[in-house]
């Protein structure tokens, strides 16, 4: 039983990495963004690479990673995105134009990988010790991992609900054209927004290489779980997809060790269908007008 | 000064090739290669396929070509990448055909790939000798395609002899009679594990615990600690590469300790290895290959030398094996007429000498010789169920992971 | 039927006409290039029906296709030929109203999330099965030729473009259009538009369906990772975007060219296909809003409506 519930957690965990940059970039920059696993795979390749080259810790390996993560997303978003925003006449001109723009990037940031790093597989052996938690054991990774996953989750939510900077961009997440009113540049909030997304998202695929064995075209895979985790915890709100990544990971973990693992993905799929029809919103999600 | 000696040694270079095209300017044997560089598959044609395919161009062209009646030939390869896709990998053949008029064709890389590719080769007349395609339909497949031939095995064979290797050890008192069976649910999963059930379960074995888990899954706690609680002696689990290393992964970390641990796919990559380090000993997966065989260990140094990274103990060996059969029948009618060499090919008396040792076909098309169970001895692995092929090595059993 | 209609019906019987003399002239490369654009266009266009006038933008294309290939997959051996499209049809059609009825209150990107969960939900739930009932690899060894596959897909192509052309011009055409613009002035003027988008739901999901059905012996081996790969719709997605919904014909304005350039792509970067496609991609989306249906309206509006 504990089993499952903290093997369920730590999974959850996972899953907050994979899908908490996604949220602030579809939520406040309006960008679905179909390139977000391949932003994960890099970051992971970054940790992969100087964890091989110069031994250096993955965890350590964050202070290069998501900084330089949030200025090539900033820069994708204020040279890519933002004509199409402007361009924009409605938000659902918007959605088809970030499905085809994020779409393309998507296939040329595969293409840049496999490149630059080939196809092959990738994987290292990095804190793979055991802790044991109420007589059962798991990996030391895993563990840190969630700890660093709550640990973003925290900071982004006090950011959010108690800076000024966070208060204007839940303004621009609620109503673009009102917080334009109240003298917020709207522009360049979502540039910050999309550019924090993709630095905790490769961040999150820096830590995700610890324990998952990757390659340069797995990221879509990521994509779709994390659209899947945002759209069910309701956009725009960072708790909606915790709790959200969180519930995904004890069901699949509950369905995999009570029921059958060959159901994992499809009792994932049907308690997100479940909550869509019952909740259009998501979880957290504010009814739209 | 430096830069002088630089623009020396290019003008050399310049002129050694010069040299050597007007040489060799008489014959070129143009062949195509299609397989997955990005998908889901390109981690996997990155390890077997591609540096086998190009090894085996390097080292011909290195020993001047292979002999057509009229002189050497030197090999010229095509690369295109099918994208894991079938669509395109029947374009890519297509393409290499008729547009590239290549005189031979690679096969592709996977059974799903080479299937789709096997009406455009079989139309067009082009042998299609597969190594990393195993299946149990080669009575019809052969049939419908008759230029299709078979190498790295059947899938029958594969799962009969992971069973049999359990009755060996269970009549060696090593382990008991309960077995844990999982697989990845996909085509390939579903048969490997339909079979082993069967012939598990005729040889008096107890399924102790059996499931399957979707393709891609890597979060696989849940999976061995179901299996450690059905306390198995044996665990067979019927993997595809991402989640080979976190089955390995997770039984090391929840101390799952069968006398028996045996993961199919990438378990036979050196990057297995590489990752477990001691705690693979022991582990034991699909394929193999006899490491003592001098041919074999010229190939892996040669293939580490050229591509940087080494081959992986199963298909690599019989990508490699497809092509010295092809260019041992061009070599033989000393000619690049595809009909010619077919013809050789499809006369079953002749013999090829491979990395994997000699290599006849039978009437469908296959190689009636190959290895089927591996395991992790000392930091190699080794082939220790085989058909048909010497040097197979003893099995051990797995004690423990520290 | 005015003249204008006459004029369409002719130039496009002609057009099908012509493209079905194809095999005559090349069974090699360019067929297999044919046979990848016919089985687009006819996704495409069945798609851009339901999704241009309702701007629901539907990933459940590759759910449809698969259930189609599976259809015949484990059908072909003792069913007759002709009946596996039908059997496909009638499945696609089915489970299309179920998840019409069920998704009418999403919007949006809800809908494009639900579509994409859908197609996932369905490929786990065909292998669970598949796995349960021990089922070994599906292979798919017919003596169907490309040739035959070719003709089937323009037919179904015909067919589609008769549907698209008769819905436009019956009282459901106008109903949908005028969800397109504003779903509550619809509702208003007592149109069923919920009956409306089911229908075309159901009509672009079984149309998938009977294309997979149909493609399946093209690949042999039938396998869900293949059959339910969600990539089959966002291409779908995107080419008709490519091409523009608003008219009949744009989709297969953007399957031609999408097609084309992947080709042309694949064969002369082997080793950056995916780079140049991705960057192609960008391209097209900043230099083509809308389409070319987009162009061809913004160049009409420009030179005068000539053709009007």
């Amino acid at each position: 039983m504990f089993f499952i519930l903290i093997t369920g957690l730590l999974l959850g965990g996972t899953y907050a990495l994979i899908a908490m940059g996604l949220n602030l970039q579809y939520g406040v920059a309006r960008i679905m963004n179909l390139a977000n696993g391949e932003m994960l795979v890099a970051g992971a390749f970054a940790a992969f690479w100087v964890f091989t080259a110069g031994q250096v810790s993955p965890i350590a390996a964050l202070l290069v990673v998501a900084p330089l993560a949030f200025v090539v997303n900033w820069l994708i978003y204020r040279i890519m995105l933002q004509p199409l925003v402007k361009r924009a006449k409605s938000r659902g001109a918007l959605e088809v134009d970030s499905i085809l723009a994020t779409f393309g990037l998507s296939f040329a940031l595969v293409g840049i990988m496999t490149w630059a790093f080939g196809g092959g597989f990738f994987n290292y052996s990095y804190l793979t010790g055991r802790v044991d938690i109420f007589g059962s054991s798991y990996a030391q990774n895993r563990i840190v991992a969630f700890s660093i996953a709550s640990l973003l989750a925290a900071s982004l939510w006090i950011w959010l609900s108690y800076t000024r900077a966070g208060l204007r961009m839940r303004a621009v997440a609620v109503s673009p054209d009102s917080a334009r009113l109240v003298g917020i540049d709207v522009h360049a909030v979502s540039a910050l927004a999309f550019g924090l997304g993709g630095a905790v998202t490769a961040s999150g695929g820096a830590l995700i290489s610890m324990f998952f064995t990757l390659d340069a075209s797995v990221g879509v895979m990521f994509t779709m779980k994390a659209l899947i985790i945002v759209i069910m915890g309701g956009v725009g709100d960072i708790r909606g997809t915790i709790v959200a990544a969180m519930i995904l990971g004890v069901a699949e973990t509950f369905v995999a060790r009570v029921i059958d693992p060959g159901l994992t993905l499809a009792a994932a799929y049907l308690l997100f269908l479940g909550i869509l029809l019952f909740r259009p919103q998501g979880l957290f999600g504010k009814k739209p007008t | 000064m430096k830069r002088r000696s630089m623009m020396m040694s290019l003008a050399t270079a310049a002129l050694l090739a010069a040299g050597l095209a007007a040489a060799q300017a008489q014959e070129v044997i143009r062949l195509g290669a299609a397989a997955p560089k990005t998908g889901p598959l390109a981690g996997g044609a990155d390890v077997t396929h591609w540096p086998a395919v190009r090894l085996w161009v390097h080292q011909t062209n290195a020993a001047g070509g292979l002999q057509l009646a009229d002189g050497p030939a030197l090999i010229e390869l095509t690369e295109y990448d099918d994208q894991t896709n079938p669509q395109q990998a029947i374009q890519a053949a297509q393409r290499m055909a008729t547009q590239d008029r290549v005189d031979f064709m690679v096969a592709p890389y996977s059974t799903g790939l080479n299937l789709a590719a096997a009406p455009i080769f079989s139309r067009l007349g082009y042998p299609q000798i597969t190594g990393t395609n195993v299946t149990n339909q080669q009575p019809d497949l052969s049939a419908q395609f008759p230029g299709m031939f078979f190498v790295l095995g059947r899938t029958g064979a594969m799962a009969e002899d992971t069973a049999r290797v359990l009755v060996d050890l269970r009549e060696a008192g090593e382990i008991g009679n309960r077995v844990a069976l999982v697989n990845v649910a996909d085509a390939f999963g579903i048969e490997m594990a339909g079979i082993s059930r069967s012939v598990l379960e005729e040889n008096g074995f107890e399924i102790v615990y059996q499931t399957s888990y979707p393709l891609g899954t890597q979060d696989i706690a849940p999976i061995i600690d179901g299996a450690r609680a059905a306390e198995p002696d044996a665990f067979i689990a019927w993997s595809y590469p991402g989640d080979t290393f976190a089955l390995t992964d997770q039984a090391i970390v929840q101390n799952f300790t069968p006398r028996v641990f045996f993961t199919a796919v990438a378990t036979a990559f050196p990057s297995y290895q590489a990752r477990f380090g001691a705690q693979a000993e022991g582990v034991m997966g699909m394929g193999g290959v006899n490491p003592d065989d001098p041919a074999f260990q010229e190939f892996a140094a040669a293939h580490m030398e050229l591509t940087g990274q080494g081959p992986d103990f199963w298909a690599s060996a019989s990508t490699y094996a497809t092509l010295e059969i092809l260019g041992q029948a061009i070599e033989a009618t000393g000619t690049k007429d595809r009909a010619v060499v077919m013809e050789y090919l499809q006369d079953k008396s002749n013999s090829y000498d491979t990395i994997l040792g000699p290599i006849e076909f039978n009437d469908m098309n296959d190689n009636e010789r190959f290895w089927t169970v591996g395991q992790w001895q000392d930091g190699v692995f080794r082939g220790v169920a085989a058909r048909g092929r010497d040097g197979v090595s003893d099995v051990i059993v797995k004690d423990g992971w520290d | 039927m005015s003249k204008r209609d006459l004029r369409n019906l002719t130039l496009a019987s002609a057009a099908l006409g012509l493209a079905a003399l194809l095999p005559l002239y090349d069974t090699g490369y360019l067929l297999s290039i044919a046979t990848t654009m016919a089985m687009f266009t006819v996704l495409a266009t069945s798609w851009a029906l339901f999704s241009g006038p309702t701007h629901y933008i539907s990933l459940a294309t590759a759910a449809f296709f698969g259930l189609g290939t599976f259809v015949t997959g484990l059908g072909f051996q003792t069913l007759p030929m002709w009946m596996l499209p039908l059997i496909a049809a009638g499945l696609g059609a089915v489970l299309a109203a179920l998840v019409g009825l069920v998704t009418l209150r999403l919007s949006g990107v809800y809908f494009v999330i639900f579509t994409l969960g859908l197609a996932e939900l369905v490929r786990q739930l065909v292998t669970w099965v598949q796995n349960r009932t021990g089922q070994r690899g599906m292979y798919v060894l017919t003596s169907i030729t490309e040739r035959d596959i070719y003709w089937q897909l323009i037919a179904m192509a015909a067919l589609v473009f008769l549907v698209g052309w008769l819905i436009a011009r019956s009282r459901m055409g106008f109903a949908l259009r005028i969800i397109g613009n504003d779903e509550t002035v619809a509702k208003h003027s007592g149109i069923d538009t919920a009956m409306a988008k089911i229908l075309l739901f159901m009509i672009s999901g079984a149309v998938a369906a009977v294309v997979g059905a149909m493609m399946a012996p093209r690949y042999i081996y039938i396998e869900p990772s293949t059959a339910f790969a969600p990539i089959l719709s966002f291409q779908v997605v995107i080419m008709a975007l490519l091409g523009g919904t608003g008219r009949l014909w744009g989709p297969l304005a953007g399957v031609i060219p999408f097609t084309l350039l992947w080709e042309f792509i694949s064969r002369n970067a082997p080793n950056q296909t995916l780079l140049l496609l991705g960057l192609a991609f960008l391209l097209i989306v900043y230099v083509l809003p809308g389409g070319f249906v987009g162009l061809y309206e913004r160049l009409q509006h420009r030179f005068g409506s000539g053709g009007r």
